[in-house]
């Protein structure tokens, strides 16, 4: 891993505390003086050990538009589960079990390390594909109904509705 | 019955539909892959309604109960998909290979990486 310089790590070191803030409030679901002042000890201690390991983003990744773009994700994401799921119910329920199965490939454009596991997991939860390797920028993917081996029409077929919104957040 | 109660229901009633057909789908399909496909998919939704469902329940009793289920909502879609994700590589890895119905060569991207993998190590 790479070393941060101090501005960096500042920043990332806000947007924890402030991360794990908001899962305190919402863990301890009350704003009483004690409660709120433990929290921000513990956080404070959390966040300065973790700096190093369990930051994602710069603090940049608060701009209104980017949060916009993420609650356009996810209900996309939702969509795409809830349809997943009618697609497993579908191929289960049918006799004749209809499945082609096979593995493809394809290569993402996004950089950072992080908006990469979003794009698998949500790859895992749409209907019919399951990531199952990530070297470098290329995808392994697992299709229960292979339609194309071709990584450019695999990736239009797959990854397109997903990353289109990831490149504008991350 | 409140209004709350019966969205509460209706949610647990949806989440254990979808998770009987997950179970259904892990006893139907024919390998590792397609199994963890049926089962990621249905336990994902299944758990996250089912975990809704009793926050709808007892939101009136006490409201810190739905905070609580987003919550875990939330790292349930975090960390579902990737044990899935594992459990596929690692069976890959084992040299489980996936069943592959149609005759089109080109079916397995993924069986060329461990191949030059294993050829690296051999030399």
């Amino acid at each position: 891993m790479r070393e941060f310089t101090l501005n960096e790590k500042l920043e990332r070191f806000i947007l924890n505390w402030l991360l794990l803030m908001i899962v305190w409030i919402a863990f301890t679901t009350t704003f009483a003086t004690e409660e709120v002042v433990i929290g921000l000890i513990v956080t404070l201690i959390i966040s300065l050990l973790s700096v190093r390991m369990f930051t994602c983003c710069k603090i940049s990744i608060l701009a209104p538009k980017r949060i916009y773009y993420m609650i356009v994700y996810l209900f996309v994401f939702i969509i795409a589960l809830i349809k997943a799921n009618f697609d497993v119910a579908r191929r289960v329920l049918t006799p004749s079990l209809p499945i082609n199965p096979g593995i493809v490939k394809f290569k993402t454009r996004l950089k950072t390390d992080y908006s990469k596991m979003v794009l698998a997991n949500s790859i895992t939860l749409t209907p019919g594909t399951l990531s199952v390797d990530i070297i470098d920028d290329t995808f392994y993917i697992h299709w229960i109904e292979v339609k194309t081996t071709d990584p450019e029409k695999a990736y239009k077929d797959i990854a397109w509705q997903f990353e289109k919104i990831l490149l504008k957040i991350f | 019955m409140s209004i709350f109660e019966i969205i509460g229901a209706v949610f647990l009633l949806i989440g254990s539909i979808f998770l009987f057909l997950g179970g259904l789908g892990i006893f139907r399909m024919p390998d590792v892959y397609n199994r963890l496909q049926a089962g990621t998919k249905a336990t994902t939704l299944g758990g996250m309604s089912l975990i809704l469902g009793v926050g709808f329940l007892m939101v009136e009793t006490n409201w810190a109960w739905m905070v609580k289920a987003i919550i875990i909502v939330i790292f349930i879609a975090f960390s579902n998909p990737i044990s899935s994700h594992a459990l596929a590589r690692a069976m890959y890895k084992r040299k489980r290979y996936p069943i592959i119905t149609s005759k089109d060569e080109n079916m397995d991207a993924y069986r060329e990486v461990n191949e030059n993998e294993k050829k690296e190590e051999d030399a």
